[in-house]
């Protein structure tokens, strides 16, 4: 991001550069950087506050008064502590013949459908697989899962993106369930500890490391630190 | 999993190398056209996605407020986005602004990249000043710069 604003400003463009990580909104020495430490994904700080988005934009703004490059820290942190997770209903089983994982995504599907028409399917399944086929994409991380080669089973496109889209069905789901801005992961950790479907993707992503799959193909499956 | 955790992963990537910081002075505040440049990948349902390690950016239409996160990383929260999009592109609070006559105006059209690039060469020679060229055109004085 801190080349673009170096490209811009030589332009004659004058920017603002939000980061979320002081180290690197530091070395790249944007020409003006304001250092928000706030989770990544929210770099202006919280979902749903209007007030506290003004705020940031505030401190942002100001710093078009300094002379030279500047950087400074806005001054509210929104720390996380690593272990909130949503508290989310699940589906109870329905169909006993079913995988769970894939009894679970059938359940979510009604969540789904009114969780897209309120984010405007922002991070909604879609890129690669659709809704009506996530079942399906969820379905070849289970035969991973249980042996089969990871590039004999099916994923229907890129791992890390049809993960993805998988992860971006639950948590378009969630959203439309709880109504109300999670705390920064604490979707991601329900749907990857909570979840049939997560615990099929983390079983998955294990053995595609066993089976000596190149990493970018397994590694992107979930967070990093996973 | 934690935050600070995923952050330690990408504190110390080696940054661009430019000789100097280039910088601009602003026109005052209350008369600048201002734009939001997000390195999210976001695009309209109706443009092409963007690949792993793409260069090129998508124009967003400021009206439409139909824009998809792209991204391919998994290392950062993506409901607070999903939940209310000024998370990442404030076009709300902008307007906001202007109304209340702080910023001159805002924008019709921002801009989207990908972030998480290793290779800058093409953004700092190509579709860096090309984007910045587009923007320039349409009247834009001042650019915010979000992450994800």
């Amino acid at each position: 991001m801190s080349t673009l604003a170096h490209v811009f400003e030589a332009a004659g463009m004058s920017t603002i550069a939000l980061g979320s990580i002081r180290k690197q909104i530091e070395s790249t020495a944007a020409p003006r950087g304001l250092w928000c430490d706030f989770p990544l994904g929210r770099p202006l700080g919280k979902p749903g506050d209007p007030d506290f988005q003004q705020r940031v934009l505030k401190a942002a703004f100001a710093l078009l008064d300094s002379p030279e490059p500047v950087i400074t820290a806005f001054d509210e942190s929104i720390p996380d502590d690593g272990e909130e997770m949503l508290a989310c209903p699940l589906p109870p089983r329905h169909d006993p013949n079913a995988h769970p994982a894939i009894d679970e995504a059938r359940g979510l599907r009604a969540a789904y459908d009114r969780g897209v028409e309120m984010s405007k399917g922002r991070i909604a399944a879609g890129r690669v697989v659709q809704a009506d086929d996530i079942p399906a994409a969820i379905e070849a991380f289970i035969r991973i899962a249980e042996g089969t080669p990871w590039d004999e089973a099916g994923i229907p496109g890129l791992p890390m993106r049809v993960s993805q889209d998988v992860r971006g069905y639950y948590e378009t789901a969630a959203l439309a369930m709880v109504d109300h801005a999670p705390p920064a992961w604490a979707g991601i950790r329900w749907f990857l500890d909570a979840t049939e479907t997560g615990k099929i993707l983390m079983a998955a992503r294990k053995e595609m490391e066993r089976q000596e799959a190149p990493q970018p193909m397994w590694f992107y499956l979930t967070p990093g630190d996973r | 999993m934690a935050d600070s955790d995923i952050k330690a992963l990408t504190e110390n990537l080696p940054p661009p190398d430019f000789e100097n910081t280039a910088f601009t002075t602003p026109p005052p505040l209350a008369e600048a056209t201002v734009a939001v440049v997000t390195t999210a990948s976001l695009h309209h349902p109706d443009q092409e996605d963007f690949d792993p390690g793409d260069t090129t950016y998508r124009v967003l239409d400021g009206k439409r407020r139909d824009y998809v996160l792209g991204h391919w990383s998994p290392n950062f929260d993506d409901t607070g986005y999903a939940y209310d999009m000024n998370t990442v592109i404030p076009l709300d609070r902008l307007d906001e602004l202007a109304e209340r006559g702080v910023i001159g105006a805002v924008s019709d059209q921002h801009m989207a990249y990908a972030g998480n690039q290793f290779d800058l060469s093409t953004i700092k020679m190509d579709s860096g000043p090309a984007g910045a060229k587009w923007l320039r055109d349409q009247g834009v004085d001042v650019v915010l710069l979000t992450p994800v």
